[in-house]
């Protein structure tokens, strides 16, 4: 019977796997259809009625076997979304703290990506441990937004390996990683046309989640737009739709949650509430990746953070980073200069050099200034010094960023 | 991967809530049909003489088809390139939702517009045929032939319509450009209404049947067409994977 789906299938070369009720759904198609098409060609006396039956027949079948595809069952997955929703707690900034579901969330290895010649990012290697807050620095056109597409299967790799909480980046389980993550664009990327609410319900749908309106008014509540929820997306400020973005990200309680410059556009209170949402995210165990500019945001947020700039330039804490650039120092502002400087800073164990900066004060380059900082004191009191103020030299990130970035620059004029 | 009716009907509403709102699709949707139900009436209620009146009544019927390649045809070349230009598409690919789920959505709220109008036009007619025209004319309209001719074909054609305008509105890279080509490409199926007008082909079951399958594996294949050009990098990047 050359109109079988199981034969046409293998005829075309298509894999169908049909479950009970697509098979029933399929042959009660077949059979109305052939029902009436006799029906038909006896009521207009067609001469041909068994080929008209025969031809109707042998569409549906075609058509069920080509787009037999869409419709195969699906494989039953540890990961369903109903057990997903009851494990991730419901939005709330001021939940209790969940242990991390497992213990690195990102591993990247010499992740590579090209676009022809020119080149996104280059051998990029590090890992983000669950729970933690990662921050993704380095100009633009540094390979961020696409590192983040990458992991966010979007758009495939041209060389390396990753894991995202343990799966292998690999097309077939693109599906799979989605449906535990989020990513937060930089564009908002709202539908104007629609409500707040209806954008929202559009992709609780997409990601299937159980009891949408309570998790919609959730994710509202913690981004403080419960009271827009039924304006048009069209009708709201730069900074809202950013607040629709981000409530929008956090709708599926993922496990990691890609935040493409998420306080971009808004102003310093709804910055300030961003932040704190992140605290509340970290609180809760879900890891969050931040890409932003804004150094300043990474400092306060980050637990670590990576500088991109093609290739990775650096990973690690902060301080971390400013230790491994910088060397650590003493500030000495005094009321009058000193009048032999070299034998007093001579005399305390643990300064190696010492340099007057614009301001006239001296800047020493010391081993521990925690230890330091008492010997020299008494040192200049007792050289007579009049002594204003002994301070830690401090380099924030913005320090370590520029120093890395204009050695880049530096290296690229050479 | 996992196939979610959920998501597809996820898709399905939400294209059908913006699609409401489009004053211009709205517009489209009601000016269009309002010409095409005229002309064949006023065709029929015109057909006096009883020689020419079957002919008359088969190409007044006909030209009811043009609606269901008309209508869907604009909406389907934006449904990607427009979300793209909008910037709403990256969003969308960021989540579970399979390319099948997002593309049968689209085309879902697509057709069922398309369709629904197409099968209202075909009732007033026939209605108002009943009521208003002679008898020579109502008894070569209502005929199982006519009836079967619009359920199967309204479909079809909104199909191919559709599926070509899906896969354009994938490869294009502008929203006019896409809605150009798409209603281009969708016009050889209006070919056949032509052709039957012109009386080169002559109308019959065997004719229609024949017809509808060949519609209906060019839906397949247009299907297939529309899934294999979707590529979510280079919709979202503009550059071919792997390159």
């Amino acid at each position: 019977m050359t109109t079988d789906p199981w034969f046409v299938r293998r005829s075309v070369g298509i894999g169908w796997r049909p479950n009970s009720w697509q098979g029933w759904a399929i042959t009660a198609v077949t059979i109305v259809a052939a029902v009436t098409a006799a029906l038909v060609s006896r009521l207009a006396k067609a001469p041909a009625g068994f080929v008209v039956t025969v031809a109707v027949v042998a569409t549906y079948a075609l058509i069920a076997a080509l787009t037999s595809r869409v419709t195969a069952p699906a494989p039953q997955h540890k990961d369903d979304v109903p057990k997903r929703d009851a494990r991730v707690a419901p939005v709330s900034v001021a939940a209790a703290a969940a242990s991390p579901p497992h213990p690195q969330a990102l591993v990247v290895d010499r992740l590579t990506k090209r676009f022809g010649q020119r080149v996104a990012f280059q051998d990029v290697s590090f890992a983000v441990g669950a729970g933690e807050v990662f921050g993704f620095l380095g100009p633009n056109g540094a390979g961020k937004t696409t590192t983040v597409r990458t992991l966010g299967t979007l758009i495939a790799p041209t060389a390396g390996s990753a894991t995202v909480l343990g799966i292998a980046l690999a097309p077939r389980f693109g599906q799979e990683i989605r449906r535990r993550i989020a990513i937060m664009p930089e564009s908002p990327g709202l539908y104007l046309r629609l409500s707040v609410r209806e954008n929202l319900e559009f992709f609780a749908g997409l990601f299937s989640v159980a009891n949408p309106q309570a998790r919609i008014s959730e994710a509202l509540a913690a981004v403080n737009l419960a009271a827009r929820a039924d304006d048009l997306c069209s009708s709201l400020s730069k900074g809202l739709r950013q607040r629709v973005a981000l409530a929008r990200a956090l709708l599926s309680g993922p496990e990691i949650l890609f935040l493409d410059e998420p306080t971009s556009g808004l102003d310093p209170v709804a910055t300030r509430e961003v932040h704190d949402l992140i605290d509340g995210l970290r609180r809760r165990g879900v890891t969050v990746f931040l890409t932003t500019h804004r150094l300043e945001e990474a400092e306060r947020l980050c637990d670590r953070v990576a500088i991109l700039n093609t290739t990775l330039r650096m990973v690690g804490r902060p301080d971390e980073l400013r230790a491994a650039l910088f060397s650590r120092g003493l500030v000495v502002a005094l009321g009058t200069p000193l009048a032999a400087a070299d034998d007093v800073f001579a005399s305390v164990d643990g300064i190696s050099s010492w340099q007057i900066d614009a301001r006239g004060r001296y800047v020493l380059t010391v081993s521990d200034p925690q230890q330091v900082a008492p010997a020299l004191t008494r040192a200049l009191v007792g050289a007579g010094a009049d002594v204003e103020s002994i301070s830690e030299s401090r380099h924030t990130l913005e320090d370590v960023y520029l120093e890395l970035i204009s050695s880049d620059v530096e290296a690229q004029a050479r | 991967m996992t196939f979610s009716f959920a998501r597809l009907a996820a898709v399905a509403v939400k294209e059908l809530r913006e699609l409401r709102r489009n004053r211009f699709i709205v517009a489209t949707m009601v000016v269009l049909p309002v010409i095409f139900l005229i002309v064949p009436i006023s065709d029929l209620f015109r057909t006096a003489a009883p020689a020419a009146e079957r002919a008359q009544v088969g190409v007044s019927l006909l030209l009811l088809l043009i609606v269901p390649v008309v209508v869907p045809a604009a909406i389907a070349a934006y449904s990607i390139v427009g979300e793209r230009e909008q910037g709403t598409l990256e969003p969308v690919l960021t989540t579970p939702v399979s390319r099948e789920e997002l593309l049968l959505g689209k085309a879902l709220a697509a057709i069922l517009p398309a369709v629904g109008i197409a099968y209202l036009l075909f009732a007033i007619v026939v209605v108002v045929v009943r009521i208003g025209a002679g008898q020579v004319v109502v008894s070569a309209v209502w005929q199982a032939p006519n009836f079967l001719a619009q359920a199967l074909f309204a479909p079809l054609l909104a199909g191919w319509s559709i599926w070509v305008g899906i896969a354009i509105s994938a490869r294009s890279s502008d929203v006019r450009v896409a809605q150009q080509l798409g209603t281009l490409a969708s016009l050889p199926a209006l070919g056949v209404t032509a052709l039957i007008s012109f009386k080169v082909l002559q109308p019959s079951i065997a004719l229609a049947v024949i017809l509808a399958a060949i519609l209906a594996a060019l839906n397949a294949i247009g299907w297939r067409l529309a899934t294999a050009v979707f590529d979510r990098e280079r919709l979202i990047t503009g550059a071919q994977p792997g390159r």
